[in-house]
């Protein structure tokens, strides 16, 4: 701030304090013989103002309210480049509330960093600390109960795309991971039909009864030779590859939907699931906290 | 001198001005000198301007009124900055016309939204329906704007308009390289992918500090 802005909201801060105390002053003087008369000599339908001093109680508060703003001035900037005796900024105080809860904090993140998260589940305290963490940074995609939603795995089950152990957990969050499963329609002869039949083959896998139709085990049947090209990926068997992300498909966890028409999209357009790195916005502490949670989700601590 | 304040009393005029010189007293001293300093009237270094299709998914934004219930100003609290990112400077705002703060918080602050790690993906598919991937949003569905597509008619006078009036710092080949796009790879760019657009290029600016 220049010199000149600083003394022109000096001058006016003044100004408007000097003014307020002589304005005061200036109506709390009146000559005797003003203050001698019953009324102020209006009169109005035959209704009269009386004339009495300013009450003595609002006279105090508005003196009070002069020496408050002096003092405040003082202690706080207010006065152009006057920093006030207190120093105080709204940046300063951010900067120490920040610190003051890092030296909280860390040493109890620290403490958790050290305890492997198969153990840790068992401190209530890091739970407690790895949920509200979860529902700040994780439960915009996944949920706030985690139990995700189409196209976003849910974390609450034992069901797990990349690994659901300690180590998997953690690289999943900080490092991220990209599931692509390409359009296959053309692989599998690019016709509506074929796309169905695969369909049903793969709702197959976990409902045998489906072969129970006639219509249906005729589809399956057929499909089956071509789900060749989905093993490269989901293996022979349908069990899916962890180590590439590619899903079971033999359970019931469905993470775009178990309708026909859900896996005949994906059949037909691919999936693409992404999951963000984080690495660059939590700490190695922090990540291990939440990693913490969600490995608790589905892995009950010790009885 | 008792009788003095009648004379203002009974004469309107008189009462005006002084009315007015009593209440421009806040102003002079807290907005005014705010004109002179560089803090509010230098753009932050990192800021860079809107591209035409950010630009108009700004538009979007203020059409479909999301600045009524997302504020974009975070405010130097520990607790905004761990949820949302770094608290928000004069800096960054400079080049906003009108500026979108918002004043209500009925949902999260956008300042920083395009720092998130939030995918394009999960952008389309909670404004085509909320309620899809966060079961407890009370935010309304945008369905049609994956159908509607760009109106680039004012493009060009809009980022001109910025450029002359507002001193966003365009050139004319800047201005002429946004045209081709609008008329090549943004040629059928839908109202969600400026809307996007826009959405993850906020907080761009404050990336260093975030980190």
């Amino acid at each position: 701030m220049s010199d000149f802005w600083s003394w022109f909201i000096i001058i006016i801060v003044a100004i408007n304090l000097l003014g307020c105390a002589g304005l005061l002053l200036w109506n709390n003087q009146i000559s005797p013989e003003e203050a001698a008369k019953e009324t102020t000599g209006h009169s109005f339908d035959g209704i009269q103002e009386r004339n009495a001093p300013l009450p003595r109680w609002w006279l105090f508060l508005f003196i009070g309210t002069l020496i408050f703003a002096c003092v405040y001035l003082v202690l706080y900037p207010g006065l152009g480049k006057y920093q006030g005796l207190l120093n105080w900024s709204s940046t300063l105080q951010y900067e120490k509330e920040v610190a003051l809860v890092a030296r909280q904090t860390d040493p109890l993140f620290e403490q958790f960093a050290k305890v492997p998260v198969d153990e840790l589940i068992e401190y209530p305290e890091a739970l407690a600390v790895g949920g509200r963490l979860f529902a700040n940074n994780c439960a915009i995609c996944h949920g706030s109960d985690a139990r995700g939603a189409k196209g976003y795995p849910n974390l609450a089950d034992d069901d797990w795309l990349y690994g659901g152990e300690p180590k998997q957990i953690i690289a999943s969050i900080a490092q991220g991971r990209t599931g692509m499963m390409p359009p296959m329609a053309a692989a599998i002869g690019n016709t509506d039909k074929a796309v169905r039949d695969m369909a049903i083959y793969v709702q197959s896998l976990s409902r045998p009864n489906l072969a129970k139709d006639a219509d249906k085990a005729a589809a399956i049947e057929r499909a089956k030779p071509k789900f060749a090209v989905c093993a490269a990926c989901h293996g022979q068997d349908g069990k899916g590859i962890q180590a590439m992300g590619a899903p079971n498909l033999t359970d019931t966890t469905w993470l775009y939907g178990p309708r026909l028409e859900d896996i005949e999209t994906t059949i037909r357009e691919g999936r693409k699931g992404e999951m963000p790195k984080h690495e660059n916005l939590l700490t190695e502490e922090k990540i291990h906290v939440i990693a913490t949670y969600v490995y608790s989700l589905s892995n009950k601590p010790a009885p | 001198m008792s009788n003095a304040h009648e004379r203002v009393e009974k004469n309107v005029g008189l009462m005006i001005v002084l009315t007015l010189i009593a209440v421009s007293f806040g102003g002079l001293a807290e907005i005014v000198p705010l004109f002179w300093q560089k803090a509010t009237t230098e753009p932050l270094e990192s800021l860079e301007p809107y591209t035409a299709l950010e630009m108009e998914g700004r538009d979007i934004y203020i059409r479909e009124g999301c600045h009524v219930c997302h504020t974009q100003m975070v405010r130097p609290l520990r607790a905004e900055t761990e949820r949302y990112g770094a608290y928000s400077v004069a800096g960054e705002d400079v080049w906003e016309h009108p500026f979108l703060w918002g004043s209500k918080r009925t949902g999260p602050d956008l300042a920083r939204v395009g720092l998130r790690p939030i995918t394009d993906q999960w952008h389309r598919e909670h404004l085509r329906d909320p309620r899809q991937v966060v079961p407890e949003s009370n935010m309304p569905a945008y369905p049609w704007l994956q159908e509607n597509l760009v109106d680039w008619r004012d493009t060009e006078r809009t980022l001109r308009l910025f450029k002359d009036t507002f001193g966003v710092p365009y050139t004319d080949q800047d201005i002429a390289e946004q045209l081709n796009k609008i008329e090549g790879e943004w040629a059928d760019a839908t109202e969600e992918d400026a809307l996007v657009a826009y959405l993850l290029s906020l907080g761009q600016e404050r990336k260093e500090v975030a980190q």
